[in-house]
């Protein structure tokens, strides 16, 4: 994937002169000591990360750590004190009043946490507002304003005004106004906290939807770390306008950069983080469809395991069979095929970790998991669901193999 | 021993000296105001007058019914019919037609100063003591130069006028636009708007609400400076108070004051349902 957005060293201070601040920053100073000395507040310090094209960027920290003031930076609602920001290989600090402008317009649409609707407009001029000050038509604008309107849910409150409806509604309005405008990138600065936690989940899977839909490149704050390891392909915490660690949820849950962090995710739900994948083993033994039931019987008693997954020669899972079934075949003379059971339960790669938990207590033997051409990439054991998640975690001589 | 010490500031003097520079200065600029407002109020009360007695009552009658309710409009729609009653038909005209001059010379004024305030802190800081002074200045103050520049007529009393209902429009102008809601204008400026569609399609209407509370304000303060500018030589209205004074005319002094009440409850009324109408889709919207 191509970098859509790279910072460089991106600070932001706030008082009457910020730059000035920089070599205390560099020299050690706290934001505290900053703060109380010089009555300036550093609200980004040093910043450096890449987005993706096409990513879901989370942005996460504690209250003040400074998630705003850089979601800000993106799109020059905050004027970086230092460093540069790249979009699209260009550095958008140096801009002049006419390309900011442009680049706001066509590029970059920015969705609030209260919404930021305007409430002498209908629903309807509110989702046309970017394009009305783009100049586009009367018609074309009215055309692609409803067409957003319908897309997230709200066809026939078009001509409400935003103080009529609910607040998940109008956060609706609010993606939609900011869709609009077919931005590659968007920027949501805690969109979903101000909305109670059975809408909000509603939101993120309709966001994750539109995602899907449209690929943009999302930059996404959270100071809910659930919500960050849903959504995010990769997730960068602050903490006192510092990024302190950038990278996928897995690698944050798995090496915590600090104690900060590892404070931070200590209550996270790790089964709604790791899918499948993750927690699976590589097979280390698979018996072929052709291979007969001899075969089946030697391989099971070579790694000492009581059941092994039969597949076809494109690795298609077709059963599985037990070593108290194949050796009761081979005394009464019957194949593979007979004494194969296909009632697996087969499970996809990228499924969550909190899904499986149900199927794996009704299964009695392990889960094949198979990838996206339904190849079997592996299995997990009952018990790495059931025990919480990590493998390594687990004796494996405990339970093996059914 | 207690007395005071004999010293002596001129500053009168100095007021005097600014007042008289200024007219010998600005001579044509004054003149060019002075044509312009008495065409102004010319304009309008020839209008009023010409007009149907019963076009304008409907006329007030439908503007109750429109921003208050039928029952506001039937009211006001009495209340006129009773100051022509009075004999008071023109003079009620000659009023509107001062006050109307000079609240829409306030808001021509008063909106753009009070939007540059807002922009603008230091300009804010001067002019806010300025508006202040402005306002707790005794009103009759403001006869003396105004006679001097405009000389006696209805001009003079616009101008005394202005400077007295000219604050509330400012204020209200600017702590309106300041009080915008910060996300809403970052949520416009990060649609690239420029500085002119933030203030034309966004600050605006968004200040709208409060701009039409200075407007009663001002209009009401226009209306108390009915009898006072009469002083100067306005007609109207306030002239029959001035009159009934002189002579001791209380039957004249309370029928030209009731009308001057009646017309106060009506424009308060109205310029009031403006507001609401206003208001009406604000609240939840955040
Ligand atoms: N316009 C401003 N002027 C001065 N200081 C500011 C300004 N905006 C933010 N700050 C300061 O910068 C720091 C970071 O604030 P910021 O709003 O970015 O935090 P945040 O991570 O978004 O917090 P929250 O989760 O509460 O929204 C804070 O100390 C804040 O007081
Ligand atoms: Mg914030």
């Amino acid at each position: 994937m191509t970098t859509k957005i790279r910072l460089e060293n991106v600070s932001k201070i706030f008082g009457p002169k910020p730059k000035s601040i920089i070599p205390m920053v560099e020299q050690g100073m706290t934001k505290e000591e900053i703060l109380k000395k010089t009555n300036h507040t550093v609200g980004v310090y040093n910043a450096s990360l890449d987005v993706k094209k096409g990513e879901v960027f989370v942005i996460m920290g504690l209250s003040g750590s400074g998630k705003s003031t850089l979601i800000r930076c993106f799109n020059l609602l905050n004027k970086p004190t230092g460093g540069s920001i790249y979009i699209d290989d260009e550095d958008i600090v140096a801009y002049d009043n006419t390309k900011l402008k442009k680049m706001r317009q066509e590029k970059v649409a920015m969705v609030f946490q209260h919404f930021g609707l305007f409430s002498h407009k209908t629903i309807l001029a509110n989702v046309e507002y970017g394009l009305e000050i783009r100049n586009v038509s009367k018609e074309e604008r009215r055309e692609i304003a409803m067409k957003n309107i319908e897309s997230v849910g709200l066809k026939g409150y078009e001509d409400k005004y935003p103080g009529e409806l609910s607040g998940g509604m109008q956060q609706r309005v609010g993606l939609a106004r900011a869709l609009a405008n077919d931005p590659d990138i968007l920027l949501m600065d805690e969109p979903f906290s101000a909305l109670d936690p059975l809408i909000r989940r509603e939101m993120q899977l309709e966001m994750l939807d539109i995602q899907e839909r449209l690929q943009k490149t999302i930059i996404f704050i959270t100071h809910d770390v659930n919500e960050a390891f849903r959504i995010g392909d990769r997730v960068a915490v602050m903490k006192e306008g510092q990024v302190v660690q950038v990278g996928t949820p897995e690698e944050i849950i798995e090496s915590p950069a600090n104690d900060y962090i590892s404070e931070f995710i200590k209550d996270i739900d790790r089964s709604k983080v790791f899918q499948a994948e993750h927690v699976m083993i590589k097979p280390n033994a698979l018996v072929s469809i052709k291979d007969g039931l001899n075969v089946a019987v030697k391989e099971m008693r070579e790694n000492g395991i009581s059941s092994v997954f039969v597949v076809d020669r494109g690795r298609h899972l077709k059963g599985i069979v037990t070593i108290d079934d194949a050796v009761k075949g081979i005394k009464e003379k019957q194949s593979l095929e007979d004494v194969l059971r296909p009632d697996v339960t087969v499970v996809k790669q990228d499924e969550y970790i909190s899904d499986l938990i149900p199927k794996a207590l009704e299964s009695s033997f392990p889960l094949a998991v198979v990838n996206d051409d339904n190849k079997l990439a592996g299995l997990i054991l009952r018990v790495h669901v059931l025990s919480g998640l990590a493998p390594d975690d687990v004796d494996e001589s405990e339970e093996y193999h059914g | 021993m207690g007395n005071f010490p004999d010293i002596t500031t001129n500053l009168g003097d100095y007021a005097d000296q600014f007042v008289s520079f200024l007219d010998t200065s600005l001579r044509g600029f004054f003149d060019l105001i002075y044509l312009l407002t008495s065409r102004m109020i010319n304009v309008i009360d020839d209008f009023l007058v010409w007009l149907p007695w019963w076009v304008f009552i409907i006329a007030i009658i439908l503007l109750g019914w429109y921003f208050k309710s039928i029952y506001a409009g039937l009211l006001f729609g009495v209340f006129i019919f009773l100051i022509g009653t009075f004999g008071l038909w023109a003079d009620m005209m000659t009023t509107i037609a001062i006050i109307v001059t000079a609240v829409l010379t306030c808001l021509i004024i008063g909106i753009p100063v009070g939007i540059l305030m807002a922009y603008n802190q230091g300009f804010s800081n001067v002019l806010r003591p300025i508006l202040d002074a402005m306002q707790t200045m005794p009103s009759f103050v403001y006869l003396i130069p105004a006679i001097f520049f405009f000389g006696l007529g209805n001009v003079s009393a616009i101008f005394a006028t202005l400077i007295y209902a000219l604050p509330p429009v400012i204020r209200l102008t600017e702590l309106a636009i300041r009080g915008v809601d910060k996300e809403v204008i970052e949520s416009a400026q990060s649609f690239g708007s420029s500085r002119w569609q933030m203030l034309r399609k966004i600050q605006l209407p968004q200040a709208l609400p409060t701009i039409m509370a200075g407007v009663n304000q001002t209009t009401m303060m226009a209306l108390a400076m009915v009898v006072i500018a009469s002083m100067v030589g306005a007609s109207g209205l306030g002239e029959q108070v001035l009159v009934s004074i002189n002579r001791i005319d209380i039957a004249l002094g309370f029928e030209a004051g009731i009308s001057i009440v009646f017309l106060a409850i009506i424009i308060d009324r109205i310029t009031n349902g403006v507001a609401d109408k206003f208001q009406k889709h604000r609240g939840a919207g955040e």
